[in-house]
């Protein structure tokens, strides 16, 4: 393959970012509407990742493959990944919220179309 | 109408991130922030896994936020979905667990595979800073083993307040672990209260193993009551 990997990588996670958007904006299921989020999350993280990718790098754990000396010249930069670490787990923790509220809107109005819910409508 | 205006929107953002990729080149050498990292953390904690060092040590104070959110989580799950339980136990919990009995195949496998999982999880916290791993994911991995456990025996009651225990004081030994790097060490969160110990061993890098293991513990414990709340 010609391309470079985070080229591929970047076009990736935008593209899942663009797929959850449209689930977003076009569904009336609360559940598809929750899952949009969630393929925004991914796509997002997916992002993060690849700009911290350095061509020809390796991924920045020292064992067998690459020794101590070799780790500044040969790792990729090890920032974003530690950064999505944090995100997966917010990501998830959001997920969590936005389904218990699903919960309690069902038990609500006992329908899981979001045009039933029309107070905060101007 | 409304599909209309929802393609227009998704269409803008397709054209930004189509600036933003054909204006991006490929990174060729580190910052110079990313080669501290990657050459101080094994001289100066002894950990291989240069992204737990940076979790755990240099950005600890973003994993204690990080744990406090997933803390405020589990509270608010607990909270919106508490009453609910409340209501529905007399009439329904009759009727709720013979309505699907999982299948067979759900059943035996998850005999056969729930022990496996445990281990991989446990094993994927204590590897943290060896290999790939660390604290977090490996509590993903225990938690998804609970939820395995509770699709294939419905009847399963998780004990939630030896869970809530467990995570509480996990919880709390981990920020007293951080105070001790202040009275020990250079300040807080520091991992250098405990030896270092040769470097590429199970029990080296400091205190980064043991606090791996709190995270992992609380971790785990905190996505198993979430889960378990979703089940009334």
């Amino acid at each position: 393959m010609g391309l470079p990997i985070s080229q591929i990588l970047l076009v990736t996670g935008f593209c899942l970012i663009l797929i959850g958007l449209a689930g977003i904006l076009v569904h009336r299921n609360i559940l598809r509407i929750i899952i949009g989020f969630s393929l925004i999350d991914t796509g997002i993280h997916v992002v993060m990742v690849a700009t911290g990718y350095v061509t020809g790098g390796t991924a920045p754990i020292i064992d067998a493959a690459m020794d101590k000396a070799d780790a500044a010249t040969n790792a990729v930069d090890p920032i974003p990944s530690a950064l999505v670490v944090t995100a997966i787990v917010i990501g998830f923790s959001v997920t969590a919220i936005m389904l218990s509220f699903a919960i309690r809107l069902y038990d609500a109005r006992k329908t899981l179309d979001i045009g039933a819910f029309t107070e905060s409508k101007w | 109408m409304k599909r209309v205006f929802a393609i227009i929107a998704v269409l803008m953002f397709g054209a930004i991130f189509l600036g933003v990729v054909g204006g991006y080149s490929e990174r060729q050498t580190r910052s110079p922030l990313a080669e501290y990292y990657l050459t101080q953390v094994p001289r100066e904690l002894g950990a291989p896994n240069v992204v737990t060092g940076i979790l755990i040590t240099y950005r600890g104070f973003d994993t204690l936020g990080e744990v406090a959110v997933l803390f405020m989580v589990a509270a608010s799950v607990g909270v919106l979905l508490a009453s609910k339980s409340g209501e529905n136990a007399q009439g329904t919990n009759a009727t709720r667990f013979d309505e699907r009995q999982p299948s067979e195949l759900v059943r035996t496998g998850a005999e056969v595979i729930l022990p496996l999982i445990f281990l991989f999880g446990a094993y994927v916290i204590m590897n943290g800073h060896l290999s790939a791993g660390g604290g977090f994911q490996g509590g993903a991995v225990v938690a998804s083993g609970t939820m395995l456990l509770m699709l294939a025996s419905s009847p399963t009651e998780l004990n939630h307040g030896f869970l809530s225990v467990t995570e509480s004081l996990a919880g709390v030994l981990y920020v007293s672990i951080g105070i001790l790097g202040i009275v020990f060490a250079d300040g807080f969160l520091d991992s250098h209260i405990l030896p270092l110990g040769t470097f590429g061993t199970l029990l080296s890098a400091g205190a980064i193993p043991v606090i791996s293991a709190l995270l992992g513990i609380k971790v785990g414990a905190e996505l198993s009551v979430v889960i378990d709340r979703f089940r009334h």
